[in-house]
């Protein structure tokens, strides 16, 4: 059994459980969307052994590194730990349908990774050799994850605030019946960037740490840290425009979509499209 | 959710005395400062201002950009600051804004929050009585102190000591755990001045500069981001420069072994120190970092072999990049480039190559790379003579990155402060009951800051207990 099978185990079983949520979302049944949690987190497992397992395959062939270090480990792990998040507000919220808006996020992550991207290890180059490395991964990660969490609940707060009202009419409460209340969303919203505005300070506190340890400069303005910066700002605009009246609801879910947009393009767009010193496994050394 | 009544309605109530009363010009200003809608302004126009220095290049432009951008975008881009936006004056003032509203708006509700945490409110009126989601109430036949004397007890011993006030024949209980997490958010705020302020040390004080020092000799000068040349006070020895590849030919490590010598003399525990990427040397608050690195090939010579096919005796070269010589045989023989490892151009092959050009006599001038660890590749020509390269007395020189940074430990200070702030201003709740007794019964009431639900079960907890409570 290799990582990299465990890995397309895990992307069918994220399919799988996509399907299923969309079933539960169409009929309602409760059943169903126990299903869909359960695929996810059995997809979740296995993905956990395999990230464990290509870092032991990392040593075998001698270049030994947690696998967080090009754009395909770190695509993986972020559908990790969008999973990981879900688990936590499936479980402590008990809001499950939120797995049919989240859930997507990380099938997408996973096949992209899949299909589209090559999958060997590699060495590490000097640049890329550094414990910060994995800190700065990790927070930043789980920091994207949970703003990957809050768009989808944004998405069902948007949906739910155009069609709840007209949907109230029809006696079986319609499909926006198990959408949590507008309240709710709106609160879930909040606390999944409560979660992820302080993991990104501190992703961005260790890249800069990173940065300066490695070649003497904390911020220098480069496209990546300036997106995260940008990213940063879109968050801390939400943060504050809830306490702004007339700034909840609506155009506070629109501003968790727009900085996940950002946050989107400072992950990817910033390496597909804007080149920078900081693309993964760069030149500079 | 999350709103706190009590802590807005000072603020509103504040407000409106103001807007009330005839306003100055300076107060008019002052709100300006002060107001949440100039936060956001420029939160969004920071993120959108900010955008454009990762679009356009910035610092010294690059031929190629110069030369599709038309002249009239060339001049207005440049006078709006956007080739350096993020030193241009407008970006500079955003940011000077930035912290005035920070400022104003710290010192505008800094105090109120501070009177409310230290003198909350000890008497429920009426009118608020009605705005909690979290009640109960219990009745009880005692006498009312008896009622006042055993519940303070329970407060005490289920949540917190509570404070006792006689009011309008009722006494009123009020408890509070973690009140000064609501100063969590200026902590927060403040730490943001705080890098602020390390960042503006650093950039009066410290300097970037780049300086190659040549195995074997020493520098006592780098040169700075302007091309000035900055003194050290000190002097740094390269005694060894060296790269290690993986088998892939991806380099695996550049390492540098500097030497810090103070009036000639080697410093104890300065000595013989390894620097590689990611492991720089500090010495007196300036740090060097492994950046670069080359050969220094200016007036080194290097050695080849040319060795006649049919055989015989060698004939040995001693060549300088780019002097023509002329060999025995009339053979015309010039080094273009050399290497001391060729991976990364021929992958496949490792080891010093050398780039030359040989032209034989009455022929056409061919260009080939000659190996030192590959004779049988060398050999492979079929031409008279077979080129080995011997290697070379050049050096290598290393290229460090140097920077002083003085502020450095202030702006680590504040990205601590704003982790501490944000972990208080987020996780920790400020949760406060209130208990109003009356002659026969007893009311609670509480509310927290933040995370309600959590609150709610322990507040469901208590008034289980409460209700169960004879007096
Ligand atoms: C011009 C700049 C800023 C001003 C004037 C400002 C002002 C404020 C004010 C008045 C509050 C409400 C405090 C309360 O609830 O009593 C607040 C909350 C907050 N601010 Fe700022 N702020 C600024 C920038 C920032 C930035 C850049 C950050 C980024 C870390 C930040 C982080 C926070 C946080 C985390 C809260 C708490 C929000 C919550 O509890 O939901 N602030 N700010």
């Amino acid at each position: 059994m290799t990582s990299s099978m465990l890995f397309n185990i895990t992307t069918f079983a994220y399919m799988i459980s996509m399907i299923i949520f969309f079933a539960f979302l169409a009929g309602r049944n409760k059943s169903l969307g126990l299903a869909g949690s359960y695929t996810a987190y059995a997809g979740f497992v296995v993905q956990t052994v395999a990230i464990g397992l290509r870092w032991k395959e990392s040593y075998d062939i001698g270049v030994g590194h947690a696998p967080m270090s090009n754009l395909y480990e770190s695509i993986v792990f972020f559908s990790w730990t969008i999973i990981l998040l879900f688990a936590y507000i499936d479980i402590r919220y008990k809001y499950r349908v939120v797995g049919a808006f989240v859930v997507p996020f990380a099938l997408l992550g996973m096949a992209w990774a899949q299909l589209g991207m090559k999958a060997g290890i590699e060495p590490l180059v000097p640049a890329l050799q550094s414990n910060w490395l994995l800190y700065h991964v990790i927070t930043c990660f789980l920091g994207y994850a949970a703003f990957a969490v809050a768009c989808g609940i944004s998405i069902m707060y948007l949906i739910k605030a155009s069609v709840g009202e007209t949907d109230k009419a029809s006696p079986a409460g319609g499909l926006m019946s198990i959408f949590p209340p507008l309240k709710i969303l709106d609160d879930l919203n909040y606390r999944a960037i409560m979660i992820g505005f302080p993991l990104l300070t501190l992703g961005i506190i260790t890249g800069a740490a990173w940065a300066n340890y490695a070649w003497g400069t904390y911020w220098s303005w480069d496209p990546k840290e300036t997106w995260s910066l940008i990213v940063w700002f879109v968050y801390a605009a939400f943060l504050h425009a809830r306490i702004t009246k007339g700034w909840v609801g609506k155009r506070a879910a629109w501003l968790s979509i727009i900085g996940f947009a950002a946050t989107i393009f400072c992950y990817l767009g910033v390496n597909l499209i804007l080149s920078g010193l900081h693309s993964y496994g760069g030149t500079k050394m | 959710m999350n709103q706190d009544i009590f802590c807005r309605n000072i603020f509103i109530r504040r407000g409106i005395t103001l807007a009330t009363t005839e306003r100055s010009f300076v107060e008019k200003v002052w709100d300006f400062f002060c107001s949440l809608k100039l936060t956001l302004f420029l939160l969004i126009s920071l993120a959108l201002t900010s955008i454009i220095g990762t679009v356009l290049p910035q610092g010294q432009l690059p031929p190629e950009y110069l030369a599709q951008i038309s002249p009239t975008k060339l001049q207005v881009y440049s006078k709006l600051g956007f080739f350096d936006m993020y030193h241009s004056w407008w970006f500079i003032t955003l940011l000077y804004v930035f912290s005035l509203n920070l400022i104003s708006c710290s010192i505008k509700r800094l105090p109120h929050v501070f009177k409310f945490v230290t003198e909350p409110t000890l008497v429920l009126a009426e009118s608020m009585r009605n705005s909690f989601s979290l009640r109960k109430e219990i009745t009880f036949p005692g006498a009312i102190e008896k009622g006042r004397d055993r519940l303070t007890e329970f407060l005490g011993s289920e949540f917190s000591a509570p404070i006792v006030t006689e009011h309008n024949g009722e006494y009123h209980l009020f408890a509070q755990k973690t009140a000064w997490c609501r100063l969590g958010v200026y902590v927060v705020h403040f730490s943001i001045l705080v890098i602020f302020v390390g960042a503006i040390i650093g950039s009066l004080s410290g300097y970037k500069g780049f300086v190659s020092i040549v195995e074997g000799t020493r520098i006592s000068s780098v040169e700075g981001r302007n091309g000035q040349s900055i003194p050290l006070g000190f002097e740094v020895l390269c005694e060894k420069f060296d790269v290690e590849f993986y088998k892939t030919g991806a380099p695996k490590e550049f390492r540098s072994i500097l030497t810090v010598l103070e009036n000639g003399q080697p410093v104890p525990g300065f000595t013989k120190v390894k620097v590689i990427v990611n492991d720089p040397l500090s010495y007196k608050g300036i740090t060097f970092y492994q950046s670069s690195y080359g050969q220094a090939s200016e007036g080194s010579e290097h050695y080849f072999t040319a060795t006649p096919r049919a055989g015989g005796v060698p004939e040995k070269i001693v060549a300088r990049e780019g002097a023509l010589i002329t060999l025995k045989d009339g053979t015309k023989f010039k080094l273009l480039e050399a290497t001391q490892e060729v991976r990364e151009f021929a992958p496949g092959f490792s080891g010093p190559a050398a780039r030359i050009e040989v032209t034989p006599k009455g022929a056409a001038p061919q260009v080939f790379v000659s190996f030192k660890n590959f004779p049988e590749m060398n050999a492979m020509r079929g031409d008279a003579l077979i080129f080995g390269y011997e290697g070379t007395n050049a050096k290598m020189y290393t290229g460090l990155q140097v920077a002083k940074d003085p502020g450095v430990w202030v702006v680590w200070l504040g990205c601590t402060l704003m982790l501490i702030g944000l972990y208080i201003a987020f996780f920790m709740s400020h949760k406060r009951i209130w208990l109003v007794i009356s002659k026969g019964h007893a009311r609670m009431y509480g509310n927290a800051s933040k995370n309600q639900a959590a609150f709610e079960m322990m507040f469901d907890t208590i008034s289980e207990k409460f209700k169960q409570l004879k007096i």
